[in-house]
């Protein structure tokens, strides 16, 4: 049913401007369509259609495109019908990355959950649910390692930008701090390091690997100064030519000033000690002290912060981050969050040296490191192809109240629309939409509009999943939809001729008008069968009889069967009688309840009184009279009319012979 | 209530079965099988719970459940069950009932036998002819009984082609034994009623719950006057004389738990979360 109401407004927005949430283009805009739609066409891959010939419409889904021809012509005057009668819904092919993706959602779904429900005021809580999912996050990236390389670069970068925004955003570290985060940061996303490091040191001869002097200079790139020691205590041992300055190399490794996590000195005391440090390293440089080794020398480069030091090794640094987190190391080790942008700017500069342009994920990390949250955001928005990413991300910068609210004009937030924006897209997913339902929860102004509109679309082809469906919708009290989803069950059900499912569906419903419809049914089937279906059903309806007067009168006419099993006569009696007084019983059914009053007037004992016998005779010429004289009737139709007429004598002669028999009775009890 | 290892699967799990020990073994469960449903494609799939030597490539622990095989399901898997040690039986929302044989050697799931057309609204000879989802099955070794939307009870050998048996009706099922009793519903909670006599005296809780499907595990005990005492309690209509003890298994409620199964000490879950839960050590 989604299709449809797309297709619907899929051939209106033709011929209107569009809403919020497409984007729909009539056909005479049709120059400001897509790059991907005009490649679409030119490549001819949607088959049958002419594009040269006839404009296009599309319009967007949740997670797909609805394309078709239009009427209009581009050059002569149009034919009056479209030369290719199809509606195409263009996919993306989302196979390879689904089962990864699902496990991300699902997760992040139960943490989402977990978020809302805390109070807002436990920051060091909401903390930790973000960890969790960075955790998850981590944990499908390695999962990931065997498939294709575009899904491992997304969710790594996926992952890089969260954990930045994790220390700018959300763990606020202060100078000093800050350094350290970033890290951390670098070391947890540059991951060659180990798989070099495994080479060489699995290697007979770890100082003369060719790699060796790579290590050590990623190691001291990474600040990872303890490890590079080590190496280099292999090379002492190895060539005892180099010990000693290698030692002094060490000894300078050893003592740079960093801020532990336990340490208790101020900031002013690391900035001065490392002044000194510094200095210290400037003097063994102005000595040339380590002039007889290169490697050394440039390390000893590296660690004065040296810029241009620094750039020969773009190689191992391998991105402007990297550059960006060991220049600060060597140089400013004690930054402000305020002056990160200043330096991410520079360093970006600097490392593409103007021979390549920034990609997506440089602006989004540059904008990180301005602290332009919105900015983040939307860039995300544009690079990345689902809304999953920015959704949580703006969700949990808006529990840790960093976002201010800007109120976009179609009336809810930025955190709303992402989270809008992702649910819908799960909704169109077959599986997903069950996850969706918790997100349209926690949308305050349109979530429930929206989940209105999108439950009552779910295809429901078992009665468990309607069933899981109408649970969602009554624990909300959605009724409305709870009335529509029971129609439909209700309709599919009287095509089945499941007349018993279907009227338990009209009741659930609520809806009269469709009971009294499936008691008609059941009617009908009685009359023609002789007895009713689903026995258990109708004889057990209790007050839910009283839906309609159609299913009262049938829950009523089951009663009188029963009355007339258990021999309580007289009762039967005046219920039959009454059903046809009070007007419930359908005329067309009069003439079964009168046939039903026969055996009740043959009996032995008189059961109907005198009183009663009159309100029956004068039901039966209501009901004859009425009857249409025909004019010419078939042969067919002449024997039911016998039929009826013989009926119709057999009853005046019952009631004429119970009519005399009460009156005697009556007479004679009442002198008593 | 010991470790609970939870996996995310990328599936909603309709149904989870042990299976079944042969008689007089003293091994614990090692094996279950699982349901999809809601996707597009669907699969049965069998587990092990095996202990393991290594990591594996996941990264995943000792005692975390491996996927063994699966197989391609058309429809919905609505319910499912062992027919024997290396036979699944399964019904399908297509209204197809199909046997499926688990090879050992290696590792494989294949079609055995199918009845398609099963369950039916309108039958394969009428020009309208619609398949009714066939909602449950149970198999007592030759036979399968499958039940249906279209309120069919059908009795099939596993031997033959056509129904043995066909009855239009409308049934439920209630398994049933006594001391414990486990619950899983639909608003994500899973519980365990433990009436077993030697705990002492405890008041009983009373969850809401939504749709629950109950499964009672074998019983521990073998003992004739336990299990009287332990039937009355059940039946006991006054809570407060309720020897019950009542816990939540599941450390998260997020989405329905749809199917459970206990054999032994161990018990396994499948969830609308796409994710399954598995327990070695219930009654630790």
């Amino acid at each position: 049913m989604l299709l449809q109401d797309q297709l619907c407004s899929s051939l209106k927005s033709v011929f209107q401007p569009g809403r919020h949430g497409g984007k729909c283009f009539s056909a005479r805009r049709a120059r400001w369509l897509t790059p991907v739609v005009l490649a679409l066409w030119e490549a001819e891959v949607i088959p049958g259609v002419n594009s040269k010939k006839n404009q296009m419409c599309f319009d967007w889904g949740p997670g797909e495109m609805l394309v078709c021809e239009t009427s209009f012509s581009k050059k002569e005057k149009s034919e009056m019908v479209p030369s290719c009668p199809f509606i195409y819904i263009i996919r993306k092919d989302v196979d390879v990355y689904s089962q990864i993706l699902r496990k991300l959602f699902n997760e992040s779904h139960g943490i989402f959950l977990g978020l809302q429900r805390i109070d807002e005021e436990l920051t060091g809580k909401s903390r930790k649910s973000q960890i969790a999912v960075a955790v998850g996050l981590r944990n499908d990236c390695r999962v990931s390692q065997g498939l294709l390389y575009p899904l491992v670069s997304i969710l790594s970068a996926m992952e890089l930008i969260w954990n930045l925004c994790e220390i700018l955003f959300i763990e606020v570290a202060p100078a000093g701090h800050l350094l350290l985060h970033l890290l951390d940061w670098v070391r947890l996303h540059v991951c060659e390091v180990d798989s070099l490091s495994a080479d060489v040191l699995g290697s007979e001869n770890p100082s003369n690997h060719d790699s060796f002097w790579n290590l050590v200079t990623i190691l001291v790139l990474q600040g990872r100064l303890d490890e590079a020691r080590q190496m280099l205590s292999k090379e002492a041992d190895a060539s005892p030519a180099s010990a000693g300055i290698c030692r002094i190399m060490g000894d300078l490794m050893r003592t740079m000033p960093i801020l532990s996590p336990g340490n208790t000195q101020t900031l002013t005391e690391l900035e001065l000690k490392w002044q000194h440090w510094h200095e210290e390293c400037e003097r063994y440089l102005q000595d040339s002290t380590f002039a007889t080794n290169p490697h050394l020398e440039s390390l000893l480069k590296i660690m004065l912060g040296d810029e241009a030091a620094l750039l020969e090794q773009k190689e191992l640094l391998s991105n402007w981050y990297h550059f960006l987190v060991t220049r600060l190391l060597y140089s400013n080790p004690t930054v402000k969050p305020i002056d990160l942008h200043y330096y991410a700017q520079s360093s970006l500069d600097l490392f593409l040296g103007g021979e390549s342009s920034p990609e997506p994920l440089d602006n989004i990390l540059l904008a990180a490191f301005e602290f332009d949250i919105h900015q983040v955001i939307k860039e995300c928005s544009i690079a990345l192809s689902n809304w999953w990413f920015v959704a949580h991300l703006t969700d949990l910068l808006d529990h840790c109240k960093l976002l201010q609210s800007h109120n976009l004009y179609f009336g809810s937030n930025m955190r709303e629309f992402l989270l809008l924006e992702y649910a819908s897209g799960l909704f169109a997913h077959p599986s997903l939409w069950q996850l969706g339902v918790d997100y349209f929860d926690y949308c305050p102004k349109l979530g429930r509009v929206s989940l209105e509109l999108h439950i009552e679309r779910i295809p429901l082809n078992t009665e468990q999943k309607a069933l899981k469906v109408l649970r969602i919708c009554e624990q909300r009290q959605m009724t409305e939809q709870v009335r529509s989803i029971c129609k439909i069950l209700a309709m599919k059900a009287v095509r089945n001729n499941r007349l018993g499912s279907a009227l338990s569906w009209s009741i659930r419903a609520k809806d009269a008008a469709f009971a009294t419809l499936v008691s008609d049914r059941f009617l009908r089937d009685y009359c023609e069968r002789g007895c009713f279906s689903d026995l258990d059903l109708i004889d057990n309806l209790g007050p839910a009889m009283m839906l309609s007067d159609r299913l009262t009168f049938l829950g009523k006419y089951r009663e009188f069967h029963h009355m007339y099993g258990e021999k309580r006569f007289a009762d039967a009696a005046s219920l039959l009688l009454s059903l046809m007084t009070s007007r419930i019983a359908p005329r067309s059914f009069w003439m079964t309840l009168l046939t039903d009053a026969l055996p009740l007037l043959e009996q032995k004992q008189v059961i109907f009184s005198a009183e009663q016998t009159y309100e029956l005779m004068q039901c039966l010429e209501d009901l004859t009279s009425r009857r249409p004289v025909r004019g010419e009737s078939d042969i067919q139709q002449l024997q039911d009319e016998d039929i009826e007429t013989t009926k119709v004598e057999m009853l005046r002669l019952a009631l004429a012979r119970n009519l005399a028999r009460a009156i005697i009775r009556e007479g004679s009890l009442e002198g008593s | 209530m010991e470790e609970i290892y939870a996996k995310f699967v990328s599936q909603k799990i309709s149904k989870t079965r042990w299976r079944p020990l042969p008689p007089g073994s003293l091994q614990t469960a090692e094996t279950f099988a699982t349901g999809s449903w809601d996707n597009e494609e669907n699969y049965v799939s069998l587990w092990s719970i095996g202990d393991f030597g290594n990591l594996d490539s996941d990264g995943g622990f000792e005692g975390d459940h491996q996927l063994l095989c699966d197989i391609r399901h058309h429809g919905d898997v609505m319910d499912l069950q062992f027919f024997d040690q290396e036979r699944i039986v399964t019904a399908s929302s297509t209204g197809c009932v199909t046997v499926f044989l688990h090879h050992p050697n290696n590792q494989t799931l294949s079609v055995n036998q199918q009845w398609t057309t099963a369950h039916y609204h309108a039958g394969p000879g009428s020009p309208s002819y619609s398949s009714a989802p066939c909602t449950g099955v149970v198999c007592n070794n030759p036979e399968i009984v499958t039940v249906g939307e279209d309120g069919r009870i059908n009795l099939f050998r596993a031997d033959h082609k056509e129904a043995v048996r066909t009855i239009v009706w409308e049934v439920h099922f209630h398994p049933s034994n006594p001391d414990h009793l486990f619950t899983c519903s639909e608003d994500g909670s899973l519980w365990h009623w433990d009436a077993s006599t030697d705990i002492p005296e405890k008041s009983s809780l009373f969850h809401q719950g939504g749709r629950s499907s109950t499964f009672l595990s074998h019983s521990i005990s073998n003992q004739a006057n336990v299990h009287q005492s332990v039937i009355s309690s059940w039946l006991s209509t006054d809570p407060a004389k309720d020897r019950i003890e009542i816990t939540s298994l599941l450390p998260s409620r997020s989405l329905s738990v749809n199917s459970l199964d206990v054999l032994g000490p161990c018990l396994v879950c499948g969830t609308d979360a796409e994710a399954i839960y598995v327990t070695r050590h219930l009654f630790s």
